[in-house]
């Protein structure tokens, strides 16, 4: 198979599960959904959206390759509302009533740090049956942030606004009560703290949930709700309407000009087999405006590329790994570049495909660790936004040296090509074989190559299936697996995002042992 | 010699007279009225005088406000065009009194034939051919019979009447439109004749008592008696049926002394038996098809006359291949031809060789009274424009005017263009075998030219493209439009269409190709349901790829075949234009505000008017089908009765107030 073949069945894959998250609770709950004359999550988020805009899913595979259904129960994503870039939060009522499981406050957690690092206004979509009770364990502990993330968010001056669809009740009604902005809908929404069995079970009152909780009764007399929503179509219409007197900043989208090289070929460039080396470049100049890139230290350092672009008009600094190998040249270059983008206040992307720091003892008596350092402490301490794609590798501290996860990129994205782990499946397999050699010589063992064999092949497939975009996805480990040819896009409504904070350059590092 | 001219008229005739005025170095005078304040007629004159008001009978009929406005701007002389006061015995007295040269036939001239019943009369006697009348309506033995006002032209007031019962309401009725188009309600009967044609010879006689005639046209393609595609020749008239008709024609002129440019208008039978029906003392709309086939420009000889030249030929010009002229109507042919109003948002057609005066070589001529930007009112004439193609032959004039019209691009307004374009080519048109029972035989002649499902759904997705690429390009992002990361619904808008609403689904795939369509129809009780993004059926559905969308043109690849749109949007109306036909779509909110409902039994216009009478007062119990008032608009008498048995709970209106399409006039409980 070609490399285009391998990674169009890969795409092919990930529709695939995006489909299942689409499809939420199945058929049945959906039908049943949409007969009670609900919108589904989905198509509530379409009719709020501006028409035409685009729409950023994030995490879209969380959950993935767990217990639970894949999406966790909730959409999360960035889109226009009347012009203002927000961060949207909708329950998926039709999976287990949109109840939340542990997948779904990672998700809901991830949402709200975007938020409140990139200054979005929150828009929640609010219809869950509150927690999964059978994992309440792994909820109800951790799951208070969620209230606490929305009133940081108010504190921070950055709107909420809760659109209550259905029940909202018990924790789940301080969603609308840690809100800015509440709307709710006429005979729909519900929110109490104790519904009908739990207050008779409590003080022996006889109640029904309109009196407890309905719209009507929270609009003209708890005062909870602000807005009151005659349907759905008039909760997401006066939704719009709060956003636009927010007095927001406006997207403000820069002008470009598209790459000159085709996008499409974007499929063709990585190797389905990792091993073997691809030039960057290639990708470089098929998402960035113009396909102009100026190369920043061409000579130097050559097995990671370095320079400087602009992405649908806004500047950026790239550093992408060429040969994997990151070496001392190369540490000290990205250590150099950063330093720079921090000077010019000029956003970062990194484009992983790195099997991590050279060893041997040539580079190590080199100083591959100084270097190495230096880079990493380049990265760490660096305050211009970051951007990370992993579109091949990224094993080993070559993943922290650029910019992984843990070291907090505004986004990070995977292509469905990535592998991501402490080092390649077979790397691993072999080194924890040589240890179980060594162990069993000290202890005057005879070593089982049979059992070896078979070990290997265990922990090269273990290695290998958690070493996966999806499996990562699934943890959230990364913002969402992309279609290459949506790289260009993704980052550019990431930077619209990024721009819409200020940010400054770092005045200073760790110590740079030199 | 007339130095200085003033066009009692507005619109295109004003526009017409003008040119020639240009043409001859005559300067111009207009008059208007407080709505005709910025049109082109009134902006092109030299000098323009306003007369306050709209209503006609305050204006273009004012008599002594337009000799006043002749005095004023140091006109010489007066053209009364045709309509308003062009058959007016007693303006064109007025004028001649005042000292100015009047532009038509004397004033006793005018007086005579303006009484169509004087006319027949006279010309009885006279030995031209007329048809049985009655001037007492009550002494009329025989049906069907056609009732006319007795003065003024046009068609106003006329009715087929087909037994006695009917005959009354239909004599009050057009009494009360002839008075209110001409200021005098004399009406008569006449023998109706079945599949007649109508068939008119141009006569021009100066004041020295030479009369030629410029051959015959033809006008038998009418709705509600009014002309709408008018010919020359008459594929009817033979040489000798010409020689005949033409000779009648001068009889007639000479008979009553006539001088200047007339129209003499016979009724020409199945079996071949012609008619005098009344002589119109003024030049004719439809004059711009013996212009095309002459070659003279009828304005100048007119003008020529009047000054007292002598005629400078004693017979016809030779005929020079053929003439259709196509009316465009500001109206809606399948609804009773109401009147449409509005503002007219563009107005383009294509490949005019010339306008308002005679062409050098075959081609089309356009004389227009609107252009893009014209606001047409509910005061005046429903006509927008004259179209006139002129070639060696008929079938090649109707093709190519055909072509003309289904290529104009005239947004904003109801108008009889498709009805136009589907008679010009229709083969009952093209076999020439035409008379005035055309459109009651044919109707799918009312079908829109844009009819096939497929030609309409392409028109609606070309619409939802570039409403994408013009929200795209006024966000001013090079992200692209409708971008999603994660395919879930398609896009979808909402669009009230001429066949009631439809959803237009499109979901486009990373590469910006279109990877999914639909258009479907939608039940109007569940709007709310529609623009979900949810997949419709779209088996029948044609695959098309998106060669380009911009927010004026969309080209889409069907099947393997382009096909351009045009793609003009004013507010939330899209108006498509392309070589399939023609549509209006009208986007519905995403979000319809939650409104008050009309009441059950409520009666609402029909289109915008003044109310005319109001026949009821609260309280009254009316049967169905009495008539509850009239709206008066385009110079029409529009009926509103009631829809059943009831009572009158509410008037909303009074006499003389205007309303809008849709204003609640009554509630019947």
């Amino acid at each position: 198979m070609s490399d285009r073949a391998v990674m169009l069945a890969k795409l092919t894959e990930l529709e695939q599960e995006h489909a299942k998250a689409v499809a939420g609770g199945g058929p049945k709950y959906t039908d049943r959904h949409r007969k009670r004359g609900k919108l589904l999550a989905r198509e509530r988020i379409e009719l709020l959206l501006d028409e035409g805009s685009p729409f950023l899913e994030l995490s879209p595979l969380a959950a993935w390759g767990t217990d639970y259904p894949v999406g966790a129960s909730v959409v999360t994503g960035i889109g226009h509302v009347e012009g203002v870039e927000c961060l949207i939060v909708a329950n998926d009522p039709t999976v287990r009533g949109g109840a939340s499981n542990p997948w779904t406050l990672k998700k809901i957690f991830r949402a709200n740090d975007i938020a409140l690092e990139n200054r979005l206004p929150v828009i929640s979509l609010v219809e869950s049956g509150g927690a999964d009770l059978p994992s309440q364990k792994e909820i109800f502990i951790p799951g208070g942030r969620v209230f606490r993330d929305l009133t940081r968010l108010s504190k921070a001056g950055i709107p909420t606004i809760a659109l209550v669809f259905g029940n909202s009740t018990a924790g789940g009604a301080y969603i609308p009560g840690m809100s800015d902005h509440v709307v709710m809908i006429k005979e729909q929404s519900k929110v109490f703290l104790g519904g009908p069995p739990l207050v008779k079970m409590a003080t022996g009152e006889e109640s029904d949930e309109e009196s407890l909780g309905g719209a009507e009764m929270h609009a003209r007399t708890s005062g909870l709700a602000d807005y009151f929503a005659v349907d759905e179509h008039d909760a997401i219409r006066i939704g719009r309407r709060v956003v636009k007197r927010l007095n927001w900043r406006q997207h403000r989208p820069r002008a470009s000009a598209p790459p000159k090289l085709n996008e499409e070929d974007l499929l063709d460039i990585v190797p389905s087999d990792l091993r073997i080396p691809f030039d960057p470049r290639e990708v470089i100049k098929r998402i960035v405006d113009g396909s102009e890139f100026d190369e920043f230290k061409p000579l130097y350092g050559d097995s990671l590329v370095t320079g400087w672009a602009s992405l649908h008009g806004y500047p950026i600094g790239v550093l992408a790994n060429a040969r994997g190998v990151l070496f001392s040249e190369e540490s000290q270059k990205a250590a150099q570049f950063i330093q720079l983008a921090n000077q010019t206040n000029i956003p970062l992307l990194f484009l992983h495909n790195t099997t991590g720091y050279m060893v041997g003892a040539q580079y190590e008596q080199g100083g591959i660790i100084k270097h190495g350092s230096a880079m990493i402490n380049a990265v760490s301490n660096s305050t211009v936004p970051h951007l990370s794609v992993l579109i091949g590798a990224s094993y080993g501290a070559g993943h922290y040296g650029m910019c992984g996860r843990a070291y907090d990129p505004r986004f990070l994205f995977a292509w469905p090509s990535a592998k991501s782990a402490v080092m390649g499946p077979a790397q691993l397999a072999g080194v924890l074989e040589i240890v179980a050699r060594q162990a069993a010589a000290s202890a005057g063992r005879e070593f089982d190559e049979d059992s070896a064999i078979a070990m290997r092949m265990m922990v090269e497939q273990q290695i290998e299936s958690e070493s996966l975009p999806m499996f990562l996805s699934g943890r959230l480990y990364d913002d969402g697996i992309i279609d290459p040819r949506d790289t260009r896009t993704v980052l550019g409504i990431c930077l619209d995002v990024i721009h819409g904070t200020e940010f400054r350059g770092a005045q200073g590092y760790g110590v740079f042992r030199l | 010699m007339i130095r200085r001219l003033l066009v009692a008229n507005r619109g295109e005739v004003a526009r017409r007279i003008f040119a020639t005025c240009r043409a001859v170095g005559i300067e111009t005078v207009a008059v208007h009225s407080t709505a005709d304040t910025d049109a082109p007629f009134a902006r092109e004159a030299d000098y323009a005088v306003q007369l306050p008001g709209n209503a006609p009978s305050a204006t273009y009929l004012r008599g002594d406000l337009i000799i006043a406005a002749a005095r004023k701007t140091g006109a010489d002389a007066i053209h009364p065009g045709y309509g308003f006061l062009a058959e007016n015995a007693e303006f064109a007295a007025a004028v001649t009194e005042a000292g100015l040269t009047w532009v038509g036939p004397p004033a006793n001239v005018i007086s005579v034939m303006a009484s169509k019943i004087d006319a027949k009369t006279l010309l009885a006697e006279a030995d031209v051919p007329v048809l049985p009348s009655w001037t007492d309506v009550s002494t009329v033995d025989e049906f069907p019979v056609l009732v006319k006002a007795a003065v003024g032209g046009g068609g106003r007031g006329m009715r087929i009447v087909h037994n006695a019962e009917s005959l009354g309401e239909a004599v009050s009725s057009a009494r009360r439109e002839a008075f209110s188009a001409y200021g005098d309600n004399t009406v008569f009967c006449e023998r109706y004749v079945d599949k007649a044609r109508h068939i008119e010879v141009q006569i021009i006689a100066d004041q020295h008592g030479n009369t030629v005639t410029f051959g015959e046209r033809e006008c038998s393609i009418q709705r509600r008696h009014q002309k709408f595609i008018e010919e020359t020749p008459s594929p009817a008239v033979t040489p000798e049926l010409r020689e005949n008709l033409c000779s009648a024609a001068v009889a007639v002129a000479q008979a009553v002394g006539y001088s200047g440019i007339g129209t003499v208008e016979f009724l020409l039978t199945p079996e071949g038996e012609f008619f005098f029906l009344e002589m119109n003392t003024r030049l004719q709309a439809e004059h711009t098809v013996t212009e095309c086939v002459t070659g003279i420009d009828l304005v100048r000889l007119q003008l020529f006359l009047a000054e007292g030249g002598r005629l400078p030929f004693v017979s016809a010009p030779p005929m020079r291949g053929h003439a259709i002229e196509a009316r465009l109507c500001a109206e809606d042919p399948a609804s009773n031809w109401l009147p449409a109003t509005g503002k007219l948002s563009r107005f383009e057609v294509p490949n005019v060789a010339g306008n308002f005066r005679p062409l050098m070589q075959p081609g089309v001529r356009l004389d227009s009274g609107v252009e893009a930007g014209s606001v047409v009112g509910v005061h005046y004439d429903s006509m927008l424009a004259k179209v006139v193609a002129w070639a060696p032959t008929r079938y090649e004039a109707a093709r190519m005017l055909a072509a003309t019209l289904a290529r104009t691009k005239v947004h904003g307004l109801l108008t009889n263009r498709d009805l136009l374009v589907r008679v010009l080519r229709h083969p009952a048109f093209l076999s020439g075998q035409i008379d005035a029972g055309l459109l009651d035989r044919q109707p799918e002649v009312f079908a829109p030219l844009l009819s096939s499902v497929e030609a309409v759904r392409l028109s609606c997705l070309a619409a939802a493209l570039a409403g994408a690429a013009a929200r795209h390009a006024n966000a001013g992002t090079s992200l692209p439009s409708g971008w999603r990361n994660v395919a879930s619904t398609a896009q979808t808008i909402v669009y009230d269409g001429p066949a009631g609403p439809v959803e237009v689904g499109y979901r486009l795939d990373a590469s910006g190709a279109l990877a999914q369509w639909w258009v479907r129809a939608v039940d109007p009780e569940e709007l709310d349901l529609a623009g979900l993004g949810q997949v419709g059926v779209i088996d029948d559905h044609p695959p098309v790829a998106v060669v380009s969308a911009a927010p004026h043109e969309v080209v889409l690849d069907v099947a393997g075949v382009r096909l351009t749109v045009d793609v003009h949007r004013v507010g939330d109306v899209s108006y498509l234009d392309s070589v399939e036909g023609s549509v209006a779509l009208h986007e519905l909110p995403r979000f319809p505000l939650p409104s008050a409902e009309l009441e059950e039994g409520s009666l609402t216009a029909p289109l915008p008017g003044a109310v005319g009478r109001v026949l009821v007062a609260p309280g009254q119990r009316v049967g169905a089908g009495e008539l509850l008032l009239t709206l008066e608009a385009m110079k029409l008498e529009h009926p509103v009765h009631a829809p059943a048995d009831g009572v009158v709970s509410v008037v909303k209106v009074r006499p003389g107030a205007l309303v809008d399409t849709g204003a609640l006039l009554a509630i019947i409980q």
